[in-house]
């Protein structure tokens, strides 16, 4: 037993007990909340330490020796997003002692936010299909229970969406594990890979990962399903709706890179146009989407829908660099989009509205803020040095060398519109002189525990974003070296069944 | 019986569907959870149908008997139906309090002038 791979899910549920059982002392769960995280973050770095040098670590829950049991696996893909995982969930919890109301905190947000960062641990981690439907089922569960808590009406009919498209995503995953047993007789994915191998790649393998393409698409707000998303993410809380964004589809994602690249990754000429054609329009609706908006949360969300598109872009192309080219955007993004709520959150916060039409002169209230909003925004839209540029620079790199011209072409213009969304908002709500009836003229002043609290890692993540893109040698090192894992199985074949796993 | 089986899923999941794609917002509760049933029923038959073969590795003997029932497709079903029920019921709770707080069950009718 690996205690490095069994620590990222321990962790959070004994966070998650300890929060419940100080439920009627505030402040103490507070602090058992944040100390959670930073295990997290330490847990997940020790796991990040042990797997940077390509190897791939695994355990076998109960010792069942694969594919009898559950095995866990991290190889440097794995192992990376759980890292932004526990980053991100540190951020929200920090910026949750302020930017969360004490009632939705008495009724469980800071249990249910460490079962959820173990249920998309759990995904990341685990070798077996049927377990990765439960994992996403603890996300799911809690998510659910997130975005409904407080029970406001905009809440609760974007929950009642939320949870049927969701719901109906599981459905179809849970047919696809099924008929997957039914061809081959096992979930384990490593033993899946070798087992399909011996059928032919087109037929009922097809079907297979068309399902999972179609379940793993509705997670990640792939085109053309992804209208639960704009419907819902903008109603909760913002670091509810930062955890969300910044996670919950990218896991949808990581769930699809590692299923076609692992387990169906024998008939490209059927999954590559699929993905590229899901990812072009996928980016398109989504930025086109963004423009129409004048809610704050809602050119997020949208957005949130276009980058997703980057990154199956990624797939899509499938060579190598392409491959690095999505592991550096998805870690990049997860940054960037939940920096980008939170920013919402003070926003609101200190400006009084959502809305861009009654927002304004937030640049003379508060520069820091300002400065704040610009880092991930221009990041979001590939403004270099910042860390989105690389990104952006890797696909489109990756794209012309496999003479994907159109694709490229579409990754260009929509960077090029998400630019004028951020300008937009930038523009609306910072720059232009505050309105007569100025919402945010009443609000109080930030107090200094509320600064720390909400600008603290917001800034943080700033950083962050800033560090990924002056370092963006270090990171692409990286994700190159996650990408020759992805594109070798049997690298991750053999660390699962040992030598039984072995040719190919 | 394998037919009957995978008739049975077809119409479970066509009446699913179905519901999924009516307005009212009980319909599309009901339709999940066929959709719900219709996955579990599909693993159970995928697991091949197998009478009266219990696999248990009789004394001295390393292997079940051939031929016997696999056990792990209605394993798998259990954890399904256990996780379906769970979220069925939070599914319905939602809908009663969405339907109480929008005062329409019809999901058309669920726009956000409230907020």
């Amino acid at each position: 037993m690996n205690l490095l791979l069994v620590l990222p899910l321990l962790v959070p549920l004994a966070t998650a007990i300890a929060t419940i059982l100080l439920s009627r002392a505030p402040r103490a769960a507070r602090a058992a909340s944040f100390a959670g995280a930073a295990g997290l973050l330490a847990a997940s770095g020790f796991l990040l330490s042990a797997t940077i040098d390509g190897t791939i670590l695994v355990t076998q829950s109960g010792s069942w020796p694969a594919p009898f049991g559950i095995s866990l696996v991290a190889d440097r893909f794995a192992a990376a997003m759980v890292v932004v995982a526990a980053v991100i969930l540190a951020a929200v919890v920090a910026f949750s002692a302020a930017g969360i109301d004490a009632a939705r905190e008495r009724f469980g947000y800071h249990p249910l936010l460490h079962v959820l960062s173990m249920g998309v641990c759990g995904a990341f981690l685990t070798g077996d299909l049927f377990n990765l439907y439960v994992w996403f089922e603890v996300m799911l569960m809690s998510s659910f229970v997130l975005v409904s808590l407080g029970g406001e009406r905009a809440q609760l009919t974007g929950a009642l969406k939320y949870v049927v498209l969701n719901l109906v995503s599981s459905a179809l995953f849970l047919a696809g594990a099924g008929l997957l047993y039914g061809s081959v007789g096992t979930l384990n994915m490593a033993d899946a890979a070798v087992a399909l191998r011996a059928l032919p790649a087109q037929g009922l393998p097809s079907v297979v990962a068309t399902l999972f393409l179609v379940a793993f698409g509705i997670k990640a707000a792939a085109f053309p399903l992804f209208f639960w998303l704009p419907a819902s993410y903008h109603t909760p809380p913002m670091p509810v709706a930062a955890l969300f964004a910044g996670l919950l589809t990218k896991v949808g994602v990581y769930a699809l890179v590692r299923v076609l690249t692992l387990v169906f990754n024998r008939d490209p000429g059927f999954t590559s146009p699929l993905v590229l054609w899901i990812a072009g329009l996928t980016m398109v609706t989504g930025v086109l989407g963004a423009m129409a908006q004048t809610d704050v949360r809602k050119v997020l969300s949208f957005h949130i829908v276009s980058q997703i598109g980057y990154m199956l872009m990624g797939l899509g192309v499938g060579t190598r660099l392409a491959l690095a080219g999505t592991v550096f955007y998805v870690l990049h993004h997860i940054v960037v989009k939940a920096n980008l709520f939170l920013v919402a959150g003070v926003t609101r916060r200190v400006g009084g509205s959502f809305s861009l039409d009654r927002l304004g002169g937030l640049l003379g209230r508060s520069p820091l803020l300002a400065a704040a909003f610009l880092v991930p925004a221009l990041s979001l839209a590939g403004i270099p040095p910042l860390s989105g540029f690389w990104a952006k620079y890797l696909l489109v790199r990756s794209g012309l060398e496999a003479g994907h011209g159109a694709i490229v072409a579409v990754a260009l213009a929509v960077s090029l519109l998400t630019l004028f969304s951020m300008t937009k908002i930038w523009a609306e709500a910072f720059w232009k002189p505050a309105p007569a009836h100025d919402p945010g003229a009443s609000t109080p002043p930030l107090s200094v525990a509320e600064r720390a609290s909400l600008l603290g890692p917001v800034l943080a993540l700033c950083a962050i974003t800033v560090a990924i893109g002056l370092g963006a040698g270090v990171l692409f090192r990286f994700a190159d070296g996650a990408a020759t894992q992805l594109l070798d199985p049997d690298l991750y074949i053999r660390a699962v069944l040992g030598t039984r796993g072995g040719g190919s | 019986m394998t037919f009957v089986l995978a008739l049975t899923i077809g119409v479970l999941y066509a009446t699913g569907t179905y519901l999924l794609l009516r307005r009212g917002a009980v319909r599309v509760v009901f339709g999940l959870a066929l959709l719900g049933y219709a996955a579990n029923l599909l693993i159970f038959t995928a697991g091949r149908l197998v009478r009266e073969g219990p696999p248990i590795v009789p004394a001295g003997a390393f292997a079940p008997p051939v031929p016997s029932a696999d056990p792990l497709p209605q394993a798998l079903i259990l954890t399904a139906i256990v996780i379906g029920f769970g979220v069925q019921a939070f599914a319905l709770v939602l809908l009663k309090r969405t339907c109480q707080e929008a005062g329409t069950d019809d999901v058309d009718g669920m726009r956000e002038e409230g907020s």
